[in-house]
């Protein structure tokens, strides 16, 4: 039998299937240009000091961890508003329950875990069964859960034990622990995404949920699953938190815009908010300039309400740099 | 005689069919609306009752019905707008320094802020026009953006406090007025902005062409729509309802540094449970006017019955998921 | 044909039996008969085209065999043996896959993703992705693209052919018996099709059953062995493309008794002045478009789907703009940007695809007709002052004279049948003030009634002055209505045809053969 040779010369298909997404040219360019201009006005420590470096990654830990479920949600052609209030649940909850007790940890975290699953069970199944928006449905449970920590506590709460703190600062040789942690939770994240039935289905359902229903995915479990994933995440950073705050508080997460600040992470890392496409290394991309950008805006002493100027205006500009090539009509 | 009995109670059922007919389109915003006002009625009857309370009541939902109106504009094209609750910010710490505590300025300090609100809406519209940036990214980033000018301008800190003649908008009462006894003036920039809205919206090109663009934007392109164009109006609108929203606001609730937050959320959510379709093709002002209405009586009653804030945020989540699927699957029975 | 597939067509009609039958389908939807008692035989190694107009029940039939529709009499037998499909997997996983038009993959996700979704090989949830790309392998070798089509490539970065190819790897996975495709060469170019019909020929020689529907006769011809005739819902004939030429089939296909009379074609000396002119006009998909319209005449645009008819409106209108060449609208040289400008400058365009480009389903019928007048309009113009009083009696008078079927204008859109839609989106144009007119298959899914009201219609709007370019894959309607013809082929015009020309001359030029090609042209110069 003969073997049929494409119209295409290799050289073209190859350079179509190549393609390097615009997020890590942002990474690199972003570092440079932070060094520069840190050698420049400040004592240029970024492109210098190691201990700086691995400060900017330990800064990124708790958007980092809770990027990654995000992720997994968008491409589910998903969304999930209600992750800065998990956080916040976490903290208080777990601080309380551990009330500077090493002996209560082991109750702590399960019952946080717990606490997680339900708000990502709870999602899911109002999207997928009560067939809301997902955008009204995490803002909704987002207020419940919101409505349920200001019931209970208006501050501080409890405390941390210091053997718990090992999370937030301790180190193994080099290592911050919370580095190794947040990268486990990366290369879960990816092998679930490419590795798993699982994670097929996602960017199926997430693609053309026809499509994939008509192949036989179940959609309605598959998006359950990433959003209980997603909560799980966020319970994450919530211990990573608490753990480096030694005390939950019920703003902590709103105050970080860990909601927002993940959907933005993921979306500048190649994320589409429409589903099907993404993957974590991107987000953790988006997660790193974040991190640089902040720590070299402190560096160079840069006013805290610039920086949020320029983190927004950021975050449009990688957008629009693949946004603007497309021919469809944006929203 | 049977015949004639028969024959009108036939008339009587006709009657009582049309009547249903008609209940049934209403929309379910009201009835929700006036059941909770009632109870809030029953239960405060000092409050709820008299003129004075109403008015009152009025005073403080006016102003998230003036951001929702906005809001709405933006959804009904097929968009959201997350900047709006940032613009309160903007409009509340910025006016504080403009005003620099000489009620002189508050009417060139007015202006400055629609102009701003203006250039704001201009930018984001823009964006998710020629940039093609969705506008969930674009207002989020601009959220950011025109917050933290807010805080740099004033550096952190209020400058200065808001004169009274600029907070007249969102505290004062025209006072001694034959029926009404006293009505708010937050009241009255309701009306104005609910006017202008109503005939933007149902009575002109405008509002039908934002209709048509966000329910199919290839048909509306196709039928010669300048749909860019629509759309960045569409934007700046919302900005500057949010900058009117906001002078209210402050006038109401004096400076501080959080205000404004998740203001945005809860615009979307009133236009929400006003009947209001997330994606587009859907909208109608005096639904979302009571929307609004209909979620600060729900504080409101929440308060009254002595359940503390957060209970309120728990139940504010309930309403707006339960009414989304409501009226979700409703439509799902309709086809 | 190749020698081997020429024996395989003689042993077909020795002893083997058919591997897909289907016995006495009737399929009815509201309002109109799809498919009326139609039974067919599929062989294996057989290539077997389904031809008819559009309307004839091609595609319902398609939906039937694979498993997406349910007949409402009938039987269907796969490998002698009786079976019933609810749902497309059903089939799929008997061995009876589709292909439709649109693909069903996802442009994201590698090639090997996309032919085994839903059905990964994994180990305790985990993909053994070194087992799916080696099947997958495997399957594209067995088509023998292997060396053109990796596994692991992302399928938006493939072309239209190579994603094709792997919708039929997608089928061969399932070991299809019976693969059907639905205008599949649709959308390649000549080398494509070339590769495709290697592709064809490879799969017939492992015993599959090809089905395919098309509207190319020439490549029906080249391809197919069997060809069946649909009309209106019945089966006319099947036949040995062997013993048949297209002009027959063509026949068959639309020859019908002339139930239905067009009104008169316009006076010569009625028309006006030139008020399209396009001159040399090209752009990506285009070359070389010459011709013009005149005020008061109707410009049939023929030709044979893929030959580039609604592209030329759409370039006309401003969709995709002409990249080169003159164009002139009303005597002005003119360069048409944006359906906005088109709009503006008198141009109206009624859509082929009325759901997706022509409505706004949510939206009350009322305000779907009046859209275009408000396009160009004052953005902040009072509905009030010139739009309510109007549209009070502008909408009921446009719903006569476009003959809607509704109780209400007030009634969202989306809950109007097909038909109906259709007519709104007529009335939106005509309530505009467009004096040239393009029509892209106007009586598209329109019972027979409403067809006649419609010609009737266009031949009004050209009585007021009205210039209109109407493009139809109708024969019968492009040789009723047109005063002048120009037929396309292959995103070019093949020719221009006065008015009275055949069936025949018009299926000549659009597919493209040599003889009666040129012959035509001249005529048509000649009588000019």
């Amino acid at each position: 039998m003969t073997t049929i040779t494409g119209t295409d010369s290799w050289f073209r298909r190859t350079a179509r299937s190549i393609r390097i997404p615009p997020v890590y040219f942002f990474l690199v360019l972003i570092f440079l240009v932070s060094g520069l201009l840190d050698q420049i006005y400040s004592d240029g420590q970024i492109l210098t000091n190691p201990a700086i470096m691995l400060n900017i990654v330990v800064r990124s830990v708790a958007l980092g961890i809770v990027a990654v479920g995000q992720t997994l949600v968008l491409i589910g052609a998903s969304i999930d508003l209600s992750v800065a209030y998990t956080i916040s649940i976490t903290a208080v909850m777990s601080s309380y329950i551990m009330q500077g007790e090493t002996a209560n940890v082991p109750i702590a975290i399960p019952a946080v875990f717990g606490i997680g699953l339900i708000i990502g069970l709870t999602n899911g199944l109002v999207i997928t069964k009560l067939k809301v928006n997902p955008f009204i449905a995490t803002l909704g449970t987002s207020l419940i859960i919101k409505g349920i920590i200001n019931a209970t506590f208006s501050n501080y709460t409890g405390s941390v034990p210091e053997s718990f703190e090992f999370f937030g600062y301790g180190t193994i040789g080099p290592i911050p622990v919370s580095i190794i942690i947040m990268l486990l939770v990366y290369l879960v994240g990816w092998f679930l995404l490419s590795r798993t039935k699982f994670g097929a289905h996602l960017y199926g359902v997430g693609g053309n949920s026809e499509v994939a229903r008509l192949s036989g995915v179940r959609t309605s479990r598959t998006l359950i699953y990433a959003h209980i994933i997603c909560s799980m995440t966020a319970v994450l950073s919530g211990l990573f938190l608490v753990s480096q705050m030694r005390s939950g508080a019920p703003w902590v997460g709103p105050n970080g815009l860990y909601d927002l600040n993940s959907i933005a992470t993921a979306v500048i890392g190649g994320t589409a908010l429409s589903g099907g496409k993404g993957d974590v290394w991107g987000t953790l991309a988006g997660v790193l300039i974040f991190g640089i950008l902040d720590t070299s805006f402190n560096q160079l002493g840069v006013n805290p309400y610039l920086k949020m100027v320029l983190r927004g205006a950021i975050i449009v500009l990688a957008v629009a740099s693949y946004t603007i090539r497309s021919k469809k009509e944006a929203a | 005689m049977a015949s004639s009995t028969v024959a009108s109670q036939n008339a009587f059922v006709t009657a009582l069919q049309a009547l249903w007919a008609w209940i049934r389109k209403i929309p379910p915003v009201y009835p929700v609306f006036i059941l909770i006002f009632l109870v809030l009625g029953f239960l405060n009857p000092v409050k709820y009752q008299s003129m004075n309370g109403i008015m009152t009541f009025l005073r403080t939902a006016s102003p998230l019905a003036i951001l929702a109106i906005g809001e709405m504009f933006v959804l009904a094209i097929g968009g959201f707008d997350l900047t709006v609750g940032a613009i309160v910010t903007f409009v509340v710490l910025v006016s504080s320094k403009l005003l620099a505590n000489d009620p002189a300025n508050a009417a060139p300090a007015i202006l400055i802020m629609l102009v701003a609100g203006v250039l704001i809406g201009l930018t984001n519209g823009l964006i998710v026009s020629y940039l093609k940036v969705p506008s969930f990214i674009t207002t989020l980033g601009m959220m950011l953006v025109v917050r933290g000018s807010a805080l740099y301008y004033v550096g952190g800190a209020p400058q200065g406090y808001l004169t009274d003649n600029w907070r007249a908008f969102g505290r004062n009462y025209f006072e001694n007025v034959p029926v009404f006894e006293r009505v708010p003036y937050a009241l009255i920039v309701l009306i104005v902005i609910a006017i202008i809205s109503i005939i933007l919206f149902n009575r002109m090109n405008f509002g039908k062409e934002i209709l048509a663009i966000g329910d199919n934007v290839r048909a509306s392109q196709l039928s010669g729509v300048k749909v860019r164009l629509v759309r960045v109006l569409t934007f700046v609108l919302c900005a500057v309802f949010a900058i009117v929203g906001g002078i209210v606001i402050g006038g109401y609730g004096g400076v501080n540094v959080t205000i404004g937050e998740g203001l945005e959320m809860q615009a979307i959510a009133a236009c929400v449970v006003g009947g209001v379709l997330l994606g587009g093709g859907k909208g109608s002002v005096m639904n979302v006017i009571i929307g609004a209405f209909t979620l600060q009586a729900i504080v409101n009653l929440l308060n009254l019955l002595g359940l503390p804030k957060p209970y309120t945020d728990v139940v504010q989540g309930l309403i707006i998921i339960g009414a989304v699927a409501y009226v979700g699957l409703s439509s799902q029975k309709k086809q | 044909m190749t020698d081997e597939v020429e024996q395989q067509n003689t042993k077909s009609a020795e002893n083997i039996q058919p591997i897909l039958e289907v016995q006495h389908i009737t399929k009815r939807f509201p309002g109109v008969v799809a498919l009326d008692d139609v039974s067919l035989q599929f062989f294996p190694g057989e290539i077997h085209a389904i031809v008819g107009e559009n309307g004839a029940g091609k595609s319902t039939l398609m939906k039937i065999l694979s498993g997406a529709y349910i007949p409402d009499s009938g039987t269907i037998y796969l490998d002698g043996e009786k079976v019933s499909f609810s749902h497309p997997r059903q089939a799929q996983v008997k061995g009876v896959s589709i292909i439709y038009q649109e693909f069903n993959l996802l442009p994201e996700r590698s090639v090997a993703h996309n032919i085994f979704l839903g059905r990964e090989s994994a180990k305790l949830g985990t993909l053994d992705i070194r087992k799916m790309n080696k099947e997958a392998v495997e399957v594209l070798k067995d088509l023998g693209v292997e060396k053109m089509i990796s596994p692991t490539s992302l399928v938006s970065s493939l072309s239209v052919a190579e994603q094709q190819l792997v919708e039929i790897a997608k089928a061969i996975s399932f070991n299809a018996k019976v693969l059907i495709m639905d205008e599949p060469t649709a959308a390649l170019t000549y080398t494509e099709v070339d590769l495709l019909v290697k592709m064809i020929d490879r799969l017939i020689q492992k015993g599959m059953s090809i089905i395919f529907i098309s509207h190319r006769l020439k490549e029906v011809f080249d391809i197919a062995q069997k060809i069946t005739v649909l009309k209106d819902g019945k089966l006319i004939d099947t036949v040995d493309s062997k013993n048949v030429t297209p002009a027959d089939v063509v026949y068959m296909m639309v020859g019908r008794a002339l139930d239905h009379y067009f009104p008169p074609l316009g006076d010569p000396e009625d028309f006006g002045d030139v008020v399209l002119k396009v001159k040399d006009a090209s752009n990506q998909v285009l070359s070389d478009i010459n011709f013009e319209l005149r005020k008061g005449e109707v410009l049939g645009v023929a030709g044979l789907q893929g030959s580039g008819r609604t592209e030329l409106a759409q370039s006309l209108f401003g969709v995709m703009p002409f990249k080169s060449g003159k164009m002139e609208l009303h005597g002005k040289a003119i360069a048409v940007r944006s359906p906005s400008m088109a709009v503006r400058n008198r141009l109206g365009f009624v859509t082929e695809d009325r759901k997706a480009e022509g409505i706004a389903p949510r939206q009350p019928i009322r305000d779907n007709m009046l859209l275009t007048v408000r396009a160009v309009q004052f953005l902040f113009g009072l509905i009030f002052k010139d739009g309510i009083r109007q549209s009070r009696k502008l909408v009921p008078m446009l719903g006569e004279q476009v003959d809607i079927k509704t109780d209400s204008f007030n009634r969202e859109a989306q809950f109007l049948s097909g038909g109906n839609q259709q007519k709104v989106v007529l009335a939106k144009w005509l309530a505009s003030d467009s004096d040239v007119f393009i029509f892209d298959e106007p009586t598209r899914g329109i019972d027979v009634e409403s067809k006649a009201g419609i010609h009737d219609m266009i031949r009004e709007l050209t009585k007021k002055g009205t210039a209109v370019l109407m493009i139809s894959s109708e024969l019968p309607e492009i040789i009723g209505m047109s005063d002048r013809i120009i037929v396309m082929a292959d995103y070019r015009i093949a020719g221009e045809l006065p008015a009275g020309s055949s069936e025949g001359d018009i299926m000549l030029l659009a597919t493209g053969h040599e003889n009666g090609n040129h012959e035509d042209t001249l005529t048509a110069i000649e009588k000019e």
